[in-house]
């Protein structure tokens, strides 16, 4: 068989030779890294492997995650291992939610001047800066949905001239969407009255008393929804 | 150089076409679910499980003589990292009521729950391995079941759960977990959680082993969605977390109760002394000891140190012989190996089909079945596509699901799996996804009860570290909800049980014991644990690694 073919990174500035075909977090570890900060999901959920890199040759600094790109020869690259993004706090049960809410609590959206660098940072590819525009005149459906895949990984925070923690601002947007726009479920209520005054406690009581034989009978007659 | 057309090499594209050329065929027929004699032929014959070669007699501690897998075994019979006397018990750095363990979605729950009950917010404390949120919950993308449909009950519920973990389960937290569903639901939409909605109603979807569409989802971020809502909150209520300290031993008092744990700074190497009235494990599960050699769908932290510190400490485990494989693991490209592909695909209708494009089991079994059924395909049937890298698996034909739900239905509800396969140049709404089983889910763990306390006083446990809930086997979206439920117990659990506790000198004499116990049994020394990390270094590079003496 063919040796793999290699490719050099530089790691935090140093050269290290792994094979083609792995991922920036796996080539770091092959290159004798061991994680403590800098990863975490490894499937692109978690937001812990933000990394920046800049490729050889080129002035450009790009961001991406470590554990979903492919390592190319002749990155430079660095893990961010915290983000000291700033955080409002607040009580969600006295928020009530008005154009200027998200304002309010961080004052530094209508700083932003609109150079899309966030957009370009943000590893998920979303429209962060059409949901900071939509953040400042209090849009909350359009910022939930738009960040609505946000890992919170803060690229676009450490990134922003304006010192904006999008990341946050959309946290809030979503949370008071769920809670005050989204409409409560009448069935999930209705089922709740009657778990608590015990409509299916019986036939509960009847599936708990069962030994396995009965059970199984019980089991293979269910009818499954979506079945012919 | 392999010819690549649009993410596939060449070859494989000749496979693909023929699931192209009965894709419109497949769409209104499936193939019937197995009896219940055929699911256990199937299973026996090869599901990893099965196979007597993966386990073993684990030789000390309360499970003594009870079958798991050997890197389970290898764990408990290591020899503990510390040696008791090297540390100063004298020196307590933080004083709680309620010490949570884990910060991931079972332990968040717990700390806000035993907050609600009364405790304190300098009385509790959260201490995590790595960040808050880092949990194999933020990455669980399918959903939640909750039975709120008039079509369903928590009694069809209570069903699905026992009979998908082979009636096994304790039935009391099998009820537990169904009828706490709607709670749930409910506490999260207070918080905020936005759940899928279609016309004014939940958009409910069925998973694998599930008679009913009850799955909730929020895209296929659900575990983030709920995760990060709950982070916020517990942030927003001032709960402390400490980051990058794990737990490594639990504490007991001089009367043999749970008393808090021994940190250790993942950074600094340094220990504090985490002193409660009541401990809740909530560390997570295995997925990092790649049972059997399977990839894994686990995050970084899943090394099962929960488990360690409760069995040193004489708790008890239950179902810890029967391991999880998702029946879906991304099996190309090479790297995402083993990456989940959410049962959410084949909820939407996707479809598993083999090299011929021939469908060869019901898309929707319970999970061991369907993995049992994708391995049958590509052994003894021969009938996977092998990756460049050598890697069989089954095509996952998603382009489907735009035919069953119309064009955009795989980025409105699949925008995750779409992201994860569009970096690596596959369009999965144009192509099929080559997948395989990858290991998922501890299905056993610490043995607790309804109230989520665990045979030994003043522990508790939620979410996958414990065991009982799911039998042998557990069903898709009833592990966002464990976590939901039995964090929610065992924070109300641990407030009340702090409130009436003395706690007496603090000890690490079980440690001891333990070793002692490994000695009397003949176990020599060849590992330590808990694990806290995998290893992923080279092996050259490990082979060279100096550790300097000063």
């Amino acid at each position: 068989m063919a040796e793999t073919e290699k490719i050099t990174i530089y790691a935090m500035g140093k050269a290290y030779k792994v094979p083609a075909g792995l991922t920036i977090m796996s080539a770091l570890e092959y290159a004798g890294y061991q994680y403590i900060r800098g990863c975490g999901c490894r499937s692109g959920y978690c937001g812990g492997c933000a990394t920046i890199y800049r490729r050889e040759g080129d002035y450009k600094l790009y961001t991406d995650l470590a554990c979903q790109t492919p390592a190319e020869d002749g990155m430079y690259l660095v893990q961010l291992p915290f983000v000291p993004a700033n955080k409002s706090i607040y009580d969600l049960d006295k928020i009530e939610p008005m154009e200027t809410t998200l304002v309010e609590h961080y004052p530094e959206i209508v700083k932003c001047v609109s150079c899309n660098t966030c957009t370009k940072a943000c590893p998920q590819d979303l429209d962060v800066m059409y949901f900071i525009q939509a953040a400042k005149i209090g849009d909350f459906k359009e910022v939930a949905e738009l960040s609505f895949d946000c890992i919170q990984c803060g690229l676009c925070a450490v990134r922003c001239p304006a010192d904006i923690a999008h990341y946050h601002v959309a946290q809030l947007a979503r949370r008071i969407y769920g809670k005050f726009i989204n409409e409560k479920v009448e069935q999930l209520t209705k089922r709740l009255n009657e778990i608590e005054k015990g409509v299916y406690d019986k036939e509960l009581n009847k599936l708990m008393k069962m030994n396995k034989a009965m059970l199984e009978k019980a089991y293979k007659k269910r009818k499954i929804e979506g079945t012919k | 150089m392999i010819e690549m057309i649009d993410g596939y090499p060449k070859y494989m594209r000749e496979s693909i076409k023929k699931v192209e050329e009965t894709r419109q065929d497949r769409v209104d027929k499936l193939p019937k679910p197995m009896s219940m004699s055929e699911r256990k032929k199937i299973l026996n014959k090869f599901h990893p499980d099965f196979d007597p070669k993966g386990k073993r007699k684990v030789r000390t501690g309360p499970n003594k003589g009870d079958i798991v897998p050997n890197e389970v075994a290898d764990l408990l019979e290591a020899y503990p990292s510390i040696a008791p006397k090297d540390i100063d018990l004298s020196n307590i750095d933080y004083d709680v009521d309620v010490l949570v363990i884990g910060g991931g979605m079972a332990g968040t729950v717990a700390a806000l729950w035993a907050l609600k009950e009364g405790i304190k917010k300098d009385k509790i404390l959260i201490t995590t391995k790595l960040r808050h949120g880092d949990s194999n919950s933020i990455k669980a993308q399918g959903g939640i079941q909750c039975a709120d449909r008039e079509e369903d009950s928590p009694a069809m519920h209570y069903l699905d759960v026992i009979g998908g973990g082979h009636f096994a389960n304790k039935p009391e937290l099998a009820r537990a977990l169904v009828t706490d569903a709607p709670k749930i639901l409910d506490w999260h939409e207070d918080l905020g959680v936005m759940y899928d909605r279609d016309n004014g109603k939940y958009l409910e979807l069925s998973g694998g082993g599930t008679s009913r569409f009850r799955l909730h989802s929020a895209k296929d971020y659900t575990g983030l969605e709920i995760m990060r809502v709950l982070r916020d909150e517990s942030i927003n209520q001032g709960i402390e977390v400490i980051e990058f300290a794990s737990a490594i031993e639990l504490l007991l008092d001089d009367g043999g109760k749970v008393a808090g744990a021994l940190l250790y700074n993942m950074e600094t190497e340094e220990y504090s002394i985490a002193r409660a009235k009541s401990t809740i494990l909530a560390t997570g599960g295995f997925g990092r000891l790649h049972i059997q050699s399977y990839p894994t769908t686990n995050h970084y932290g899943a090394t099962a140190d929960g488990l360690v510190m409760a069995y040193r400490a004489g708790a008890n485990f239950v179902d810890m012989d029967t391991v999880q494989y998702h029946p879906t693991g991304a099996a190309y490209p090479e790297q995402i190996v083993g990456q989940l592909i959410t049962e959410k695909v084949r909820g939407l209708g996707g479809q598993p089909v083999n090299k011929d494009g021939k469908q060869f089991v019901f898309p929707l079994e319970p999970r061991d079945v369907e993995a049992a059924a994708i391995i049958r395909e590509c052994t003894e049937r021969n009938k996977g596509v092998k990756s460049p890298t050598g890697m069989v698996g089954i095509w996952l034909d998603t382009p489907i699901i735009e035919i069953i739900h119309g064009k955009g239905a795989v980025k409105e509800n699949l925008h995750a799996i779409y992201r994860m396969y569009e970096r690596f140049d596959i369009d999965v709404t144009k192509d099929p996804i080559l997948v395989f089983p990858t290991l998922h889910y501890q299905n056993g763990g610490v043995e607790i009860d309804v109230n989520a306390a665990t045979s030994v006083a003043g522990l508790f446990a939620a979410g996958e570290v414990e065991g009982g809930v799911h039998g042998k086997n557990r069903l898709m979206g009833n592990s966002l909800l464990d976590c939901n439920v039995f964090g929610l117990r065992a924070g109300i659990s641990a407030a009340k049980h702090a409130k009436k506790t003395k706690l007496g000198k603090l000890t690490l004499q079980h440690v001891e014991k333990y070793t002692k116990n490994l000695e009397k049994n003949k176990i020599k020394p060849k590992m330590r644990s808990p694990m806290l990390l995998p290893e992923y270094r080279e092996e050259d590079v490990l082979a060279r690694r100096l550790r300097l003496s000063t």
